[in-house]
């Protein structure tokens, strides 16, 4: 038996006898203009270190806090995404400890009253994962660490961030990674976040236990830290889980320890980075500096009358109009295509089954990375469809004129312009395709494929609307052609 | 007729004014007022403004009057060393608000005034540059920690100084060298650029040498600060000087209480009632509390404040430090006072996971029901009366081996700290020996402009 099938088998085995618990906490980087306390830039991205860094940021003498009120306006959007109750009252705590990305010497955060109260995210495959809460509190800095040396970076450190906090709800690697990215849509649809995961903007820790199935007790939980991918997510439970359960099925489960632990991407592996034991006393205070959060239910209406559509939304018009769940989903990847879908299936449902094919097929295939999603107008997209609904363009010449749509320079043109220029529009004339087919039945090239049709071999059909479309340049309907055909050869 | 106007109005050069401020300051350099003198940079701004005056140009309402800034202010002008090792070569690059609104008002900072390390300690002794002096009486404190800034103005260097009060810092100086000191209601004038102690009770005052005085300046102050979200929209207009309900608080008259001290606010208060006052006693039991409900939430908030001083971007870092661990430990160790280092570790006690409820909530529950007392004794009285202190100033070095007794000098300042009102400290006279005598004004939250008001009346009846 070689190794792998061994893994194989155990791994079949533990997922029999053993089931995993995973609770997330998700860190989103809010989309404001400036940091959470201080008015400086929140977008540091190509800039150099500690450009964006104000004395407030810095923790000079005498600095306070000054509250951004962008930050809290998205934290109420965010709470309505995860179907959350809004806490009319909230306030800001400081988490002390000491690191030099730290300033303060504290984190601003919200532990004893988070703005944020309990809600549910539904994943696509319907099961569904409570929030515990979600919390305002800023980031810290970055440390990069040289050879006797470290050096300080404090472009981060203030950085709004929302902690989403979930229930122990999860029991699959997949299913973890379906909560991280339904997430990461319901942030981004609601405009909170930019969600780009290369530059940190949503960053995971999943806690994870694992014990025999049907027990009454929960194992020991380890917690993986940061991770920055979905897949990254998914990868690590997976590994915590067949890590945690061989030590129990081998009769080790004392070696579990309540620890914290880091991901190798690059080795698809946990490492110990911290136990329990060497945990800090964070000594949680209220912070004097910042008054009471207070939301009045009007300025809480105000932001939610503004609110973006969620996925949720989404999903049910796009199935209502018959769109397959598997194209739905590969769609929602990409909220500008979903509001160009939803635009064009308020034009027309069938229209709509067409455009979605046409993204997920062609639009998204990897040859066409790089084009501007936001382009086309679902006006522009339904003229498309409807023009290969009325057979004037074939699938092919569809698939290409989509491609031109999306060009920017070519955002003032109609689908039917672009058609016209591109010289693709079909050839519907009976009396041009006519002559073309009389032409191919005078080929000698075609002359036997001809005797082949005549003798009920229709298999030969093809070769010659082959030749039609060839000597139409492309343009000519192929059904039409067929019916014509077949009439002249009677 | 109030010093600052008579100094502002006076026929004589801002140049003459500041000189004269600092061949003063220098005159009494054994008292240990200033830790740093801004010769330079007060001559040229004296000279600008002179120059202004001679243009026609407006200078300000207070062209041209020196004044002393506790070295706890931030200000583009010299070090803020918050009196503290960990500071001592800290030069800011931003100005306090406080500082602010007094320079564009032409007034000319001419030299910063000692405190104890981050203002922790009743007397100055805990300054990294020594004990100041008493006006009154060389061997004896200044009082703190405002010290350097009320001595300053009670040997006439400047007719005015900044101070900060966070359980008694500008009162208590303030009566220990005879002049008036002033903290308003919690959140009157912003705290922006001011080295933090503790949060919930910091404020900004003027110790000056007449009611008028203060008046004017803490209406210079005062002021919504959007760079400080727990300020007030201004409300220190003008006092109604109509007779008001004085309440004298008797648990502050009786034991613990030196009877130079009792007797010279029993005059205090004959003045009132002769000015047509409605004086009566009040019992308020609760009030023993506050100390120990001060020395639990203040600890917390400081040690919170002090996080920053880490040695890593600013500030003192330990020569001989060589791991991260070390940069902290030893620059903290170094950098910071016993006193300092005495309230991180309660504060931090009182924070920590298992004391939290027993002690810091314990306190805030407490606080909450003296803020009650006060709200309901100010449904009945204007004003509340008390001694500043239990005694004159102490000797140097009589109380720095137990600190215990000196916290306890802070307990008829702690109560309205942190109750957030406004109180002033008045002077009412000496003792036998030549010391002199607050009298604390203490009104409900906002009606800092009657204290003052009553202050002046009072002093007008001399």
């Amino acid at each position: 038996m070689s190794e792998n099938m061994a893994k194989d088998m155990h791994k079949n085995m533990y997922a029999d006898m053993y089931e995993m618990t995973v609770g997330i906490e998700c860190h989103v980087q809010l989309a404001t203009k400036t940091k959470l306390f201080s008015a400086v830039d929140n977008d540091a991205r190509g800039k150099e270190p500690n450009a964006c860094v104000s004395p407030v940021d810095y923790a000079l003498p005498g600095m306070l806090p000054m509250l951004n009120s962008q930050a809290v306006v998205l934290a109420v959007r965010m709470g309505e995404a995860l179907g959350a109750k809004i806490n009319p009252r909230s306030h800001f705590d400081r988490k002390h400890y000491y690191y030099p990305d730290l300033p303060k010497g504290y984190q601003t955060t919200q532990f004893y009253a988070p703005i944020i109260g309990a809600g549910k995210v539904v994943l696509p495959n319907g099961h569904s994962v409570r929030v515990e809460h979600a919390h305002l509190e800023e980031d810290a800095g970055k440390l990069t660490h040289f050879g006797d040396y470290s050096l300080v970076d404090l472009n981060r450190a203030g950085t709004p961030l929302i902690e989403i906090v979930s229930q122990p709800d999860i029991h699959s690697a997949e299913d973890a990674r379906l909560y991280a990215e339904e997430l990461w849509r319901l942030a981004t649809y609601a405009g909170v976040s930019f969600g780009d995961l290369y530059h940190g903007n949503m960053r995971f820790d999943v806690n994870i236990s694992v014990a025999e199935k049907g027990a009454a007790k929960l194992g020991t939980r380890v917690e993986v830290k940061n991770l920055n991918s979905f897949r990254s997510v998914e990868r690590a439970a997976s590994f915590e889980f067949e890590r945690q359960a061989g030590l129990l099925a081998a009769g080790r489960g004392a070696e579990i320890r309540q620890e914290t632990r880091g991901w190798s991407d690059a080795t698809g592996k946990t490492t110990t980075q911290r136990s329990k034991e060497e945990a800090q006393d964070y000594r949680y205070m209220p912070d004097p500096d910042v008054p009471p959060l207070n939301l009045s239910a009007e300025f809480i209406a105000g932001i939610l009358a503004e609110m973006p559509k969620l996925p949720a939304a989404y999903r049910a018009a796009f199935a209502g109009a018959g769109i397959a769940a598997e194209t739905v989903e590969i769609i929602l990847g990409h909220q500008i295509l979903a509001v160009r879908l939803l635009e064009v299936l308020e034009l027309d449902a069938k229209l709509a089954v067409k455009v979605a094919n046409l993204f997920t097929g062609t639009l998204l295939a990897e040859e066409n990375a790089g084009l501007d999603l936001s382009v086309a107008s679902g006006e522009r997209l339904a003229e498309l469809a409807q023009m290969n609904e009325g057979g004037e363009l074939s699938s092919t010449a569809t698939k290409q004129v989509l491609v031109e749509l999306y060009d920017t320079k070519n955002s003032e043109k109609s689908a039917k312009i672009l058609a016209k220029e591109m010289n693709l529009l079909q050839e519907n004339d009976d009396e041009a395709l006519e002559k073309i087919i009389l032409g191919v039945l005078d080929d000698p090239a075609a002359a036997s494929a001809v005797a082949d049709v005549r003798a009920g071999e229709m298999k030969a059909v093809g070769f010659l609307i082959g030749l039609i479309m060839k000597n139409s340049g492309g343009k000519a309907n192929p059904a039409r052609a067929r019916e014509l055909l077949l009439k002249k050869l009677g | 007729m109030s010093s600052v106007i008579k100094v502002a109005s006076e026929k004589v050069s801002a140049v003459e004014l500041v000189a004269a401020a600092l061949e003063k300051a220098k005159k009494f350099a054994e008292y240990n007022v200033f830790t740093s003198l801004n010769e330079k940079a007060a001559l040229a701004k004296a000279a600008e403004i002179d120059k202004k005056i001679a243009r026609g140009e407006k200078a300000g309402r207070l062209a041209g009057v020196p004044y002393a800034l506790k070295d706890n202010f931030s200000s583009r002008e010299g070090k803020t060393t918050a009196s503290a090792k960990m500071l001592e070569n800290y030069r800011a690059p931003i100005t306090a608000t406080a500082v602010k609104k007094l320079e564009d008002e032409g007034a000319i900072m001419i030299g910063r005034t000692n405190l104890d390390a981050f203002a922790h300690g009743g007397s100055t002794e805990n300054s990294y540059f020594g004990a100041t002096a008493n006006a009154h009486d060389k061997t004896r404190v200044a009082g703190g920690s405002s010290g350097g800034s009320a001595t300053a103005v009670a040997l006439d260097i400047v007719p005015f100084a900044l101070g900060t009060d966070t359980g008694g810092s500008i009162r208590q100086p303030a009566s220990f060298n005879g002049v008036y000191g002033m903290k308003p209601t919690f959140g009157a004038v912003s705290r922006y650029g001011v080295v933090a102690m503790a949060s919930s009770t910091d404020t900004i005052g003027v110790l000056a040498q007449t009611a008028e005085d203060t008046q004017m300046l803490m209406g210079l102050l005062a002021g919504k600060d959007e760079k400080d979200t727990t300020t007030l929209d201004d409300f220190l207009a003008a006092a109604k000087s109509e007779k008001l309900k004085i309440g004298v608080i008797s648990d502050f008259m009786g034991e613990g209480v030196d009877d130079e001290v009792a007797k010279l606010t029993k005059d205090y208060i004959e003045k009132l009632k002769k000015a047509g006052h409605q004086v009566s006693e009040v019992k308020m039991p609760i009030l023993k509390y506050a100390l120990a409900v001060y020395y639990v939430v203040v600890p917390a908030e400081v040690a919170s404040n002090l996080s920053r001083y880490d040695g890593i971007r600013y500030g003192f870092r330990a020569k001989d430090a060589k791991t991260l661990g070390e940069i902290y430990s030893k620059s903290r160790d170094e950098g910071l006072m016993p006193e300092n280092k005495r309230r991180i570790l309660i504060g931090n006690f009182v924070l920590s996971s298992g004391f939290f409820d027993a002690y810091y909530l314990k306190a805030q529950k407490v606080r909450t029901l003296i803020i009650k007392a006060y709200n309901e004794m100010f449904a009945k009285y204007d004003v509340l009366v008390c001694p500043v202190a239990p005694t004159p100033a102490f000797k140097i070095g009589e109380n720095t081996s137990d600190a215990l007794k000196m916290y306890l000098g802070d307990i008829m300042t702690v109560p309205p700290s942190l109750a957030g009102l406004p109180a002033l400290s008045v002077p009412a006279g000496k003792t036998a020996s030549g010391l002199p005598i607050g009298v604390q004004l203490i009104g409900a939250r906002r009606s800092d402009a009657i204290l003052m008001g009553l202050a002046a009346e009072i002093e007008g009846l001399k």
